[in-house]
């Protein structure tokens, strides 16, 4: 049977059709789901795409965090669904406190567009499993708010316990304390990062197909389960 | 009715690029000796019934969930105008 990977589209998401096609290109189905529907519609897996949830008022991803479908979500997060936030999806993630700090204003205050290179730093999550630790990957990024902070001590957690899965190379696009590019929970099915490997997964409209790993580790991830 | 401001600030240890531009923009136009700027949210929320007590618990449970992200930001609650 197909593996269906859902894709949630909430009023502001931008990046959910690139994410579904990338869901296809990996191989598995991809499921529209919507953000006031409780049902996940027996999906395996979720992606939280790119965008302006909700036109990112009071915070981003504060308003979609309470959305019916993250009910849900969080829910099956918390039994180990494999989910990964994009973007605004990372936003929301942790807003949903499903992973830990916040995305505040980039430091230099513009939006930053461009071809990041990030290193791979943990290859065992649900969604990096068919990349190899420290191997260089470049995808587009492009953020107003990609700025990842926490407390010294969660930091220094998620370094001690490798759960930063991606660090920004060259340059640090937006500030991001320690060039965390993406984390993992502790279990390692939760995973946010603020790059876009959706946009990188066909060489006619990307700068590299380095991204589709992130889609393929999943399959991986759900076959062996 | 009564309203209740919800006042929302980054925390001290968050940079704010925001309060920095405007302290920045300020001596360009003649307002100097100002040390430092810090931007935030105020909410001002109007109240159907009284401000009471559980009322009052009710929008600190709703700025704590919601109104702020205490993982970088703090809040304060205060009634700005009793009932006439």
């Amino acid at each position: 049977m197909t593996t269906r990977v859902g894709v949630v589209t909430f009023p502001g998401s931008l990046d959910d059709r690139d994410a579904q096609r990338a869901v296809r290109l990996a191989g598995a189905e991809p499921v529209a789901l919507w953000h006031r529907d409780k049902d996940l519609h027996q999906v395996d897996a979720v992606v939280l795409p790119g965008g302006f949830s909700y036109g990112d008022y009071l915070r981003c991803g504060a308003i979609s965090r309470f959305s019916p479908v993250m009910d849900t979500i969080i829910e099956q997060a918390k039994l180990g669904m494999p989910v990964l936030g994009i973007c605004n999806g990372f936003q929301v993630l942790c807003e949903s406190h499903l992973l830990p700090g916040a995305l505040t204003r980039n430091d230099s205050l513009h939006f930053v567009c461009r071809d990041q290179k990030l290193r791979i730093e943990n290859a065992g999550t649900a969604w990096t499993r068919d990349y190899s630790a420290g191997q260089e990957i470049v995808v587009p990024l492009k953020n107003g708010e990609g700025r990842f902070v926490a407390d010294e001590h969660v930091l220094d957690e998620l370094e001690a316990e490798g759960r930063v899965i991606a660090r920004y190379l060259d340059v640090n696009p937006n500030g991001s304390y320690r060039d965390i590019a993406g984390i993992t929970n502790a279990a390692g099915n939760v995973v946010g990062l603020m790059p876009h490997p959706e946009h990188a997964v066909e060489p006619l409209t990307g700068p590299t197909t380095e991204g589709l790993g992130f889609f393929t580790s999943v399959l991986k991830q759900l076959v062996n389960a | 009715m009564a309203r209740v401001v919800v006042d929302v600030m980054l925390k001290p240890e968050i940079l704010d690029p925001q309060g920095q531009a405007v302290q920045r923009a300020l001596p360009r136009l003649g307002f100097t000796g100002i040390a430092d700027v810090r931007q935030g949210k105020r909410f001002e929320l109007e109240l159907e019934g009284p401000v009471d007590d559980a009322a009052l618990a009710r929008i600190r449970e709703a700025a704590e969930t919601f109104l702020a992200n205490t993982v970088i930001e703090d809040f304060t609650v205060r009634v700005e105008e009793e009932a006439k």
